[in-house]
């Protein structure tokens, strides 16, 4: 642009651009924009840092720079000064992972868990393709070559192992696998029948789903475990495993319903009257259009509900099955390693099992619903 | 209240259906080929699994020594790991054949609950244990002295009778749960910690330094422990009662795991009709007439497996005390087999 004649006060040259104040960019700046934005958020920050110099070096020693790494028993971990023994962890972790299942056989028990990872991992990676295939053989062949590595088959040269000496982290993923896998069909389900207008379908979904979440999960267990034998002769008792296999199964999918339900609800009329404007018929209506938005729109309470039951899975230890929480309890009472950290230790690690599959879960969760939400978030 | 009701519950079935269903357990245990035995689920030295899951303890090898007894196999036995809550249900339903943890012998669990305690297998009782710098040598001085306790227990009220009654003063510092006792001892807030002494040997090895610390020699109550069966079926009440006998005859006769098989060339008539060389023993009951020959055979006599799980051989280190047999300061006493 050149200067119109006369006119000197044009600039030619922008001005030069100013830092901004030193206060507000830098380490400095973040500090004031996120803790020090005003009184009450300083006077958090400053409560945090006392808080946190209070417990974490404390907490530090304790599980890092004091603790027991490796010992061949609970000798050294008694010891005054002993933090955290790691070393019962070690030393354990086969009896947590697979608690008394022949450890001659655990092969079988790792190769069920490995391929389990593999196809949960190819469902749930967004990325992976040919989803069809991956769920006809996690659905349909894996759950039938689990059983028959897990249980044996005498045939294929594999030994038979009872159930009674199933336990650990195996049987906890078990159970919750179980349960994840058949609440929510089971779960939807319900859901819809309780919004038929079949009255019979209605009445059937409505009692179950009151009644299942009217008593409590541990009562049920206690029944079918402790109460059942009396009323049912004993060839005909189910497995020990497979009662509250079914029981949580059962209750999950209860809890699913209501779930799911919300989002049903939650859909607008118009939906449901474009579904059928276009000819679709009430399961194709369903399946394409209602339930894909309903189950979106309630992905946080799906998930809770899972968190929930991979928790609640330790309920199970209630009729005698060894899943992972009881196996620590049992571990800790061990005279070789009995002494007064360990109780803690296993404590914490059994937290940290928990922590790292709920975080899991949860996280998935969110990023499932950015993926989803994205055409409807402007 | 819901094991009293889940017990009443269970009563009521029990006398609907008949006590009549019970009977045959013995039929029933080698039709399914394994003794179904309710055990704790994780008491050290009496029954806890190990490293690999395996069940290990003083209870369990009674229920290995009923295995043995039945079976030859002393492997052919389901462990039910049970609670206090649930386990007279378990019993009482069918779910188990013995119940063999630690459970006490009381009047009312054989009349009203429907068991029977076939032995005691564990004379347990409650004690003290204290510091060994203390120097003290007996109960009765602990006069005045702060007592760890847990809260609520029948072992919170002999503790009250035991000093009332000796006209002693003590400090009662109560807890809720038993790790928060041992802790506090620990920490030297009370002089003495009480309960019922085999646990105040597993709570010892917990501590930082167990050798400085002791239990005293008196007894404060009685807890006699052992295996209970339903009632109704009385041979298999025998067949349980007679494996705790045999291992205690075993004992008393010197019969032991290692020489049991050249106990079978003895001339003395005890160690021939325990052994089944004499007489047919086993036949009344349902089994086989070596069958004491099977118990000592694969878990040996009652002192082995007294030492191997409580006694000397582990950690606990309790001492035989009130379980020695009866020629031996004890009272642990078999009738005959004869």
């Amino acid at each position: 642009m050149t200067a119109l004649p006369g006119s000197s006060f044009v600039r030619t040259q922008p001005a030069p651009v100013l830092p901004p104040p030193a206060l507000s960019v830098g380490p400095v700046g973040w500090l004031r924009a996120n803790l020090f934005s005003g009184p009450f958020s300083s006077v958090f920050t400053l409560l945090a840092i006392v808080a946190i110099g209070w417990v974490l070096p404390g907490l530090i020693r304790y599980l890092f720079i004091d603790a027991i790494w490796s010992a061949p028993d609970g000798e050294a971990c008694r010891a005054p000064t002993a933090g955290a023994c790691w070393a019962f962890v070690t030393h354990k972790f086969s009896y947590f992972m697979y608690s008394s299942y022949p450890r001659e056989a655990v092969w079988r028990v790792d190769l069920t868990l490995l391929m389990g990872a593999i196809l949960v991992t190819w469902l749930l990676l967004p990325r992976a393709g040919a989803k069809r295939v991956g769920a006809l053989l996690f659905f349909v062949a894996y759950p039938v070559i689990a059983f028959v590595l897990l249980s044996g088959m005498e045939s294929l040269g594999l030994p038979k192992i009872s159930t009674d000496l199933w336990g650990g982290v195996f049987v906890s993923l078990l159970v919750s696998t179980v349960g994840i896998v058949f609440s929510l069909p089971g779960g939807v389900l319900l859901a819809l029948g309780r919004r038929s207008r079949l009255p019979m379908v209605r009445m059937a979904s409505v009692i179950f789903i009151e009644f299942v979440r009217g008593v409590p999960l541990i009562t049920v267990l206690f029944m079918a475990n402790f109460m059942l034998p009396l009323f049912v002769p004993e060839n005909w008792t189910p497995d020990r495993l497979l009662r509250p296999l079914v029981g949580v199964s059962l209750f999950a999918s209860a809890y699913m319903a209501e779930v799911v339900r919300g989002g049903l609800q939650a859909m607008p009329k118009g939906q449901f009257e474009g579904a059928m404007a276009l000819g679709l018929g009430y399961g194709r209506m369903m399946r394409l259009v209602v339930l894909p938005q309903a189950l979106t729109k309630v992905i946080p309470g799906i998930v809770n509900t899972f968190i929930g039951l991979f928790k609640d899975t330790t309920l199970v230890a209630i009729v005698g099955i060894y899943d992972f929480l009881r196996t620590v309890e049992t571990a800790r009472l061990d005279p070789t390693w009995a002494g007064p950290t360990i109780s803690t230790t296993g404590y914490i690690f059994a937290a940290f099992f928990y922590f790292v599959f709920c975080f899991g879960m949860s996280r998935y969760s969110q990023a499932m619903e950015r993926d989803l939400s994205r055409d409807r978030s402007r | 209240m819901r094991r009293l009701i889940l017990a009443a519950a269970a009563s009521a079935a029990c006398a609907l259906f008949g006590a009549s269903s019970f009977a045959g357990t013995l039929d029933q245990v080698k039709q399914r080929g394994v003794v179904a035995c309710g055990s704790n689920t994780g008491l050290p030295g009496f029954g806890i699994p190990d490293d690999k899951g395996s069940w290990t303890g003083l209870d369990v090898d009674f229920c290995r020594a009923v295995a043995a007894a039945v079976f030859n196999d002393p492997t052919k036995v389901r462990f039910v790991p049970l609670t206090a809550k649930d386990r007279f249900t378990a019993l009482q339903s069918g779910e188990i054949d013995i119940l063999a943890r630690n459970g006490t012998w009381t009047q009312s669990r054989e009349a009203d609950l429907g068991l029977l305690f076939a032995a005691v297998n564990y004379y347990d009782g409650q004690g003290f244990l204290v510091r060994k710098k203390l120097n003290v040598k007996s109960a009765l001085e602990l006069n005045g002295a702060s007592i760890c306790v847990q809260q609520g227990t029948t072992t919170e009220l002999n503790l009250a009778d035991f000093f009332r009654s000796h006209n002693m003063k003590y400090e009662g510092v109560v807890f809720a749960a038993v790790d928060e006792v041992i802790k506090a001892y620990d920490t030297s807030r009370c002089d003495a910690f009480t309960t019922d002494v085999s646990q105040l040997y597993g709570e010892r090895i917990k501590l930082v330094n167990p050798d400085e610390h002791v239990v005293l020699p008196e007894i404060i109550s009685k807890e006699p422990l052992g295996p209970a069966v339903r009632q109704g079926d009385d041979q298999w009440f025998n067949i349980v009662k007679w494996t705790h006998f045999a291992m205690i005859n075993a004992e008393e006769l010197g019969v032991a795991k290692a020489n049991v098989d050249d106990k079978l060339k003895s001339e003395d008539p005890g160690v021939r009709r325990l052994l089944g060389v004499e007489g047919d023993f086993g036949k009344g009951m349902g089994l086989t007439k070596d069958w004491a020959y099977r118990i000592v055979k694969h878990v040996g006599n009652y002192g082995e497996a007294f030492e191997r799980n409580v006694g000397e051989g582990s950690r606990l280190k309790i001492k035989r005390g009130l379980n020695a047999l009866w020629n031996n300061g004890g009272i642990q006493y078999a009738a005959p087999i004869r």
